[in-house]
């Protein structure tokens, strides 16, 4: 979708003022809230807490601990001085593999358990695809005392096996969900009728960036703490900032976290790399904004994979986390205002820069950032001697059972 | 002179003239079979009041078991919004006013413009979308409008005052009360909060009220009776054409 010219630049200040979404949840003409009526008031609390919260000094300030104490904020900003060398790039890499639960979705779900509390919920259900999001949900809702439900596909149960592992250690219910695509969309539609039915009782705690408002907004102001934090992490170990920088979207809440401090910074090229899977065709890929267009699933306007008859399309990807047919609303408004480009990796692509970054840097990284890698090379090879910044968004270890499937463990 | 009667004028008046309460049943389209579409909305028009049509989606959020797996089973067989118009206009007049239910992206991937006038050819009279809320749907109702077809609002026990007076009054054909919170397809008797939710809707309606998600047998129909001016009743229909039986005997069933 094009977006008028004159509107590009009065649009884009307003993202960075922070002046959107607006009041009715609007990124430009993306977002919104197309949920069903039985969830507009508990929709309309949660907006009501979530501003109340950020309003609130001592809250904030009791997560910021949280976040220092039992997460290990700040995550260190590392350079990659033997990528560099094949690349001819400086690359530096900010590591939320580092962060507790071994990825950036702790941000998030830490969060979202303490307005779960301020709400009064009973209990907290998620939905998962690559698992981190549910382990990082069942790992912050046992921190914070509250019963937690995970929605997860029966086929990324296979694959992301050591995932739910981890999540019945914490505690968590694993609710396995046999139907649809068996993965991550028809576990997000599980986990919205589990809500539909019992909206007072239950906080939905989405883990990405997507979803009717406040979830877009409220998701993206609990991960820019990775973009703040790389900021000045840049300027004091590199010194100004980078040329470009690079993060792998699913839904998108790692990029658009990362991404969110740097929008107003002109020089700064930014790119969104998306599952290219096998092949740009239908049904081959997750590219929403590389392959789709406008449509509403899940509860917004955005960017959706689907065919003519508008029904969402299957998805495909190695990688379990990036495996979705949507994207939150606020890429699909950057990449109408051409702030953002959106790119794609392909799966082999993916598992090639995995490969590299483990053997040059002893750093195994999920399968989902190894997307983000591939494109930062290729960019690299076409801009060589730049400053690269890439958001690692998460630790490999969750993907062992995959890269032993095709053959990528001796 | 009289101005033309609209197809959200007829659906009204077939729910406010039908004995209380009027009875909607619903069904997916191309469920089970494409080949019983025309059939099965002939036995339906000719038990109920107004027959409301299911368009299939990929991603049912809103709704229960049964009818996800009707949906499922409607897509395998290839049914889209368009092949669903098609066969309507060929049916021609089912003898009782339709209800579209769709979700928003099959609407909005058909072209909304196009939608709208085609609906106003095929005897549909409402419009129910799942997902658009009151505040997404302006557009909609205005272009729907335009060519007779009401958008129906639902409300819901845990809608506020407020909101409710705004979607009594800007709904198009009837009103669609949600009995239960949750998704559709369980089961519920008629409490004494619900006939209190019932009236409560009522008070804000100019248009007739329907009560929805849950309805399965005629004792829940009699209690009904003086609560709610029609009934919807949409995954017990749905399990009668699953088992094979004929949906239109079960639609007579409940008024006995």
């Amino acid at each position: 979708m094009k977006i008028a010219a004159s509107e590009g630049p009065a649009l884009l200040a307003a993202l960075v003022g922070g002046d959107l979404p607006d009041a009715d949840g609007r990124f430009g003409p993306f977002g919104g809230r197309f949920a069903p009526e039985t969830l507009m008031p508990a929709l309309s609390r949660l907006e009501g807490a979530a501003r109340e919260f950020f309003a609130d000094g001592g809250a904030c300030e009791a997560l910021d601990r949280e976040r220092r104490q039992w997460i290990g904020r700040p995550t260190p900003l590392t350079r990659a001085h033997h990528l560099e060398e094949a690349w001819g790039a400086q690359v530096w890499l900010k590591r939320e593999d580092l962060a507790h639960t071994g990825a950036h979705k702790i941000n998030n779900a830490l969060g979202q358990a303490h307005l779960a509390l301020k709400l009064g919920a009973r209990r907290v259900v998620a939905e998962t695809g690559a698992g981190q999001h549910g382990v990082a949900a069942a790992a912050a809702c046992a921190r914070v005392g509250l019963p937690c439900s995970v929605y997860m596909g029966v086929l990324d149960m296979e694959r992301q096996a050591p995932n739910v592992q981890r999540m019945h250690q914490l505690g968590a219910e694993v609710v396995a969900v046999d139907k649809g695509d068996r993965t991550l969309r028809a576990a997000t539609d599980e986990a919205f009728r589990t809500w539909v039915a019992d909206p007072e009782g239950v906080y939905y705690l989405l883990g990405s960036a997507v979803g009717p408002h406040p979830y877009p907004w409220l998701v993206r102001e609990l991960q820019r703490v990775i973009g703040d934090e790389a900021r000045s992490q840049f300027a004091e170990q590199a010194g100004g900032l980078p040329d470009a920088i690079f993060a792998c979207v699913g839904g998108g809440s790692n990029a658009i976290g990362l991404f969110h401090a740097f929008l107003g910074d002109e020089e700064v090229r930014i790119y969104g790399v998306e599952a290219g899977g096998k092949s740009l065709d239908p049904g081959e890929n997750a590219a929403s904004l590389s392959a789709g267009r406008p449509g509403v699933l899940h509860g917004s306007y955005s960017m959706l994979l689907y065919d003519d008859d508008g029904q969402v399309l299957e998805t495909s990807s190695i990688s379990a986390g990036l495996d979705y047919p949507g994207v939150g609303p606020e890429h699909a408004l950057l990449q109408a205002l051409g702030r953002v480009s959106y790119v794609t990796a392909d799966d082999s692509e993916a598992l090639e820069s995995l490969a590299e970054c483990c053997k040059l840097e002893g750093i195994l990284p999920a399968l989902e950032p190894a997307h983000a890698f591939f494109a930062a090379r290729r960019w690299s090879a076409e801009n060589p001697g730049k400053r690269i910044l890439i958001g690692l968004s998460g630790r490999g270890d969750k993907d062992m059972p995959t890269l032993t499937a095709v053959g990528r463990v001796s | 002179m009289n101005t033309p009667v609209t197809g959200a004028e007829r659906l009204r008046n077939a729910i406010t003239d039908a004995p209380s309460p009027a009875l909607l049943p619903f069904f997916t389209a191309g469920h089970p079979s494409r080949d019983d579409f025309h059939s099965t909305l002939s036995k339906l028009a000719d038990a109920g009041d107004a027959v409301e049509i299911g368009v299939p989606f990929s991603d049912p959020m809103a709704d229960g078991v049964t009818i996800q797996r009707a949906s499922e089973t409607a897509l395998a067989n290839g049914v889209s919004l368009d092949w669903i118009l098609r066969e309507l206009k060929a049916h021609g007049d089912p003898g009782a006013p339709l209800v579209l239910m769709s979700y928003y992206n099959p609407l909005l991937a058909y072209g909304l413009e196009n939608l709208a006038g085609r609906c106003g050819e095929c005897h549909v009279g409402g419009l129910i979308v799942p997902d658009l809320p009151w505040e997404e749907c302006e557009r909609v109702r205005e272009l729907f409008e335009d060519h007779g077809v009401g958008l129906v609002q639902m409300v819901t026990p845990a809608t506020p005052a407020e909101r409710m007076r705004t979607l009594c009054r800007g709904s198009g054909g009837f009103v669609y009360a949600v009995t239960v919170t949750g998704v559709t397809g369980g089961e519920r008797r008629v409490s004494k909060e619900m006939t209190a939710y019932m009236q409560r809707v009522g008070e804000c309606s100019a248009l007739p009220v329907c009560a929805g998600f849950g309805v399965r047998s005629a004792a829940q129909v009699r209690t009904l009776a003086g609560v709610a001016d029609g009934v919807i009743v949409g995954s017990a229909v749905v399990d009668c054409l699953e088992r094979g039986e004929d949906a239109g005997d079960f639609v007579r069933s409940l008024r006995a």
